[in-house]
Parts: C-alpha cells; sequence; structure tokens
C-alpha cells in the first residue's frame, strides 16, 4: 500500500545516520587496531609472518565486501551462532578495514629511509625500540592523509550491511521507498546524507596530503 | 561444533555459478570501456581551460567519489523511471557502473595526458617524424604506459563492485550465489565457493595485465 511521504519519513532515514556513523567508527577503530598488527607483521623479519599477512591482504582486497558480508553472516547462522546483522557487519568490516589499513601503513613504514633504521641501531636501540621511538613516529606522520581517506572507504562501505538487513542509512531508505516509492526524493536524501558525512573528510585528507607534500 | 560441509549442492550447480561469473567479466569490461571513453572526455573537458566545464566534472567526480556505489545503483535503478528512464537490471547496473568508474578513472587519464611534455612533440617533429607518428609514439604509447597500472587496478575494484549490483537482481555471480543458497540453504559452502571465485578471477586478471605490459611497452624503454 503506498502512502505519500512525510515528515515521518525525513526523521526515519536521518536517524539511521547515527547507525551509519557507528558502524564506521566501529569497524575505523576495530580495523585500526587489527591493521596496525597486519601491518607489523607485513615489515617482521620471520618470512611465513610477511608472507602470511602478505595473503591476508590480497584475500581481503581480492574478494567483494559483500561477499564478505554474506559469508559471515550466513556462514554464522549454519555453524548455529546468531550474530545478527549488526555484529556480522561490523565484523566483518572491521577485518575489511584492517586489510586496508594494514597495506597503507606497511607502505608508510617502508617509506622511512633505511638510515633511520641503521642510526637507531648503531645507537643501540633493540628492533622493537627502533620502532617504537623511531620509525612509527614518522610513519605515522606520513599515514594520516590516507587514513583519513581510508575513512570515507569505510563510511561508504557500511551501506552493504543494508542487503543483510541491518538498518542504517541506506536500508532505511529502502524502508521508505518500498512504502512510498518516491525513489528519487529518497534516494537523493539518502546520498545527500552521506555526502555530508563522507565529503568534509575527503577534503581534509586532501588538504593533509598538500600540506605534508609541502613539508 | 559439528557442522557437516557439503559442498556437492554447490558443484552441481557450477554451471549458473560460471554463468554468473560470466556475466559479471562482461560487466567490468562493458563498464570499463564505456567509462574510459567517458574519462578521456572528461579529462579533456578538465584540460580545456572552460572554468564552469571544469567545475561541473569536478563536481560529479565529488559528487560520486562520496556517495556508495550501492545508493548510485539505487538512484539509477528506481530513480530514474519516475523521469521516465525505465532500464533493464543489466542495464541500469552498466549505466551505474559506468557514473561510478569514470569518476575514478578521470583523474587518472587527466593526470597521464598531463605527463606528455610539450618538448617531446617538438622534439619528434623535429626528427622528421609525421604528426600521426608523432601522435602514435609520442603521446599516445607514453601517456598509455603511465596511466595502464592505475587503470588495471581500477579495473579490479570495478570486477569487484559488480557484486553490489546483485542488489537490484543481475544475474551476476552473486546475485546467482543467493539463488542456489536459497534452494539448497548452503550458505557457507556457496559463499567459500564465490569468495574463491571472485578472488581467482582477481588474481587471474593482475596476472594477464601484468604479462601484457611487459609485452606492451617493451618500447620506448621504461626509465
Amino acid at each position: 500500500m503506498l502512502r505519500p511521504i512525510g515528515i515521518g519519513d525525513f526523521i526515519f532515514i536521518l536517524l539511521a545516520v547515527r547507525w551509519t556513523i557507528a558502524l564506521s567508527l566501529m569497524a575505523f577503530l576495530g580495523g585500526g587496531v587489527v591493521g596496525l598488527g597486519v601491518a607489523l607483521a607485513r615489515v617482521s623479519r620471520r618470512r611465513w609472518v610477511r608472507s602470511a599477512s602478505a595473503w591476508f591482504i590480497r584475500v581481503i582486497q581480492g574478494t567483494p565486501l559483500l561477499t564478505q558480508i554474506f559469508l559471515v553472516f550466513f556462514g554464522a547462522a549454519m555453524l548455529g551462532w546468531d550474530i545478527g546483522a549488526m555484529l556480522a557487519a561490523a565484523a566483518c568490516l572491521t577485518i575489511n578495514t584492517a586489510g586496508f589499513l594494514g597495506e597503507i601503513w606497511r607502505g608508510c613504514i617502508e617509506a622511512i629511509p633505511a638510515g633511520q633504521w641503521q642510526a637507531a641501531e648503531a645507537l643501540g636501540l633493540r628492533r622493537m625500540q627502533v620502532l617504537r621511538h623511531v620509525v612509527l613516529p614518522q610513519a605515522a606522520r606520513l599515514s594520516i592523509p590516507p587514513t583519513v581517506g581510508c575513512l570515507v572507504h569505510v563510511i561508504k562501505g557500511t551501506s552493504l550491511a543494508a542487503l543483510i538487513g541491518f538498518v542504517e542509512l541506506s536500508r532505511a531508505g529502502q524502508i521508505v521507498n518500498n512504502s512510498t516509492y518516491d525513489p528519487m526524493l529518497v534516494f537523493g536524501t539518502v546520498g545527500a546524507l552521506y555526502f555530508a558525512l563522507c565529503w568534509p573528510i575527503s577534503r581534509l585528507s586532501a588538504r593533509l596530503e598538500r600540506r605534508l607534500a609541502a613539508g | 561444533m559439528s557442522y557437516q560441509f557439503d559442498f556437492s549442492p554447490v558443484f552441481d550447480a557450477w554451471e549458473s555459478l560460471a554463468m554468473g561469473a560470466w556475466l559479471t567479466i562482461r560487466l567490468a569490461a562493458i563498464s570499463m570501456a564505456i567509462g574510459l571513453v567517458v574519462s578521456v572526455l572528461l579529462a579533456f573537458g578538465k584540460l580545456s581551460g572552460i572554468a564552469w566545464l571544469r567545475r561541473a566534472i569536478d563536481a560529479y567526480i565529488e559528487l560520486i567519489r562520496n556517495t556508495p556505489l550501492l545508493v548510485q545503483i539505487f538512484f539509477v535503478y528506481f530513480g530514474l523511471p519516475a523521469i521516465g528512464i525505465r532500464l533493464r537490471p543489466d542495464t541500469a547496473a552498466v549505466v551505474a557502473l559506468v557514473i561510478n568508474a569514470a569518476a575514478y578513472t578521470t583523474e587518472i587519464i587527466r593526470a597521464g595526458i598531463e605527463s606528455v611534455h610539450r618538448g617531446q612533440l617538438e622534439a619528434g617533429t623535429a626528427l622528421g617524424l609525421t604528426r600521426v607518428q608523432v601522435f602514435r609514439l609520442i603521446v599516445l604509447k607514453p601517456a598509455f604506459r603511465a596511466v595502464y597500472p592505475s587503470i588495471t587496478t581500477q579495473f579490479n575494484v570495478l570486477l569487484l563492485s559488480t557484486s553490489i549490483v546483485s542488489a537490484i537482481a543481475a544475474n551476476e555471480l552473486t546475485h546467482e550465489a543467493e539463488y542456489i543458497n536459497s534452494i539448497t540453504f548452503r550458505s557457507f559452502e556457496i559463499y567459500i565457493v564465490v569468495a574463491v571465485i571472485y578472488f581467482a578471477m582477481s588474481l587471474g586478471f593482475s596476472a594477464i595485465f601484468a604479462a601484457m605490459q611487459s609485452r606492451l611497452f617493451t618500447w620506448p624503454d621504461a626509465h
């Protein structure tokens, strides 16, 4: 039964933004912690740790996020764990973000000149100390613009949680569209809200990158 | 935990998975081909020096890059009929993927065009090359070589993104998987197999692109 679109529908869509933000933050923070582990594993001295983490990144970046979400959501249900759409989406987005951040941060760590390692080792620092006091602080500076840029990727990725029924921004749009059938207005609004979230972050990332390039 | 894996219902459906994978590849290839043509036009538009045109193209790029593909697909498939444009799921998928991909490849192409220096054109003419030779050897080939790695990376991103068009029932790999899932209830096995197929396609295309790169760009030498 179709009904005209009302102010309540817009409030429903607007309120769904908080779930998009919540999911994005969970994925970004969780993915940051796991991603740091992945980045450190990529520069490990042990060969098997390096190649295991390289394969992890390859698999995450070589399969669709949607397939990862379906695998975890439906797979967990098959194993008898009813983890729900939100946890499934949050877990997948965390792992996925970890794969992307791990690769970004590996690049930042490897961008630090070998002379820095040698100098720190010559001063008697152990490998962990070199990483913590010399390499990571410099790599962190390089990593800020692409890390901020990755947040946009994460926010857009949360839209796929809609396809397993989690009511975030995109799913809220689908629900309103199903009962009002005013797709231009509904998906226009949904798109505008994503843009309002992502565009300032993209701008910030670009500005930070220019500042870093300028030294 | 007592789950018994049983892949046989999935392998019995290999034909629909193969058809789905083939449509996935076609969707990605067609969208990339059209997207590149659009990108070249937009890149020249950006370099044209016409201020309003450059601003309009920039606005399009920012708009697409800062909204999810899923919403773009919904907008094209459900929204366009409201203004009288009714598209089949496959066509709507291609339209949405082209609009999405072009926003990413335009900047790559623009950088490729700008990477060719004017001095090289003059040097080519001074060496007695014809205009066609100058364009083919000095403009096209180096520009193509400059953008090739980024474009092939974008192709792999696009290949995986096609999974999202399953949301509007285009019969690509992910949609076939959902169908098989709905009749066999072997979700775990199906999505493992589907993930393996996507991964194999992604690695396969990377290998093909790398092999093509070493054959296509033997001359002039990379520096």
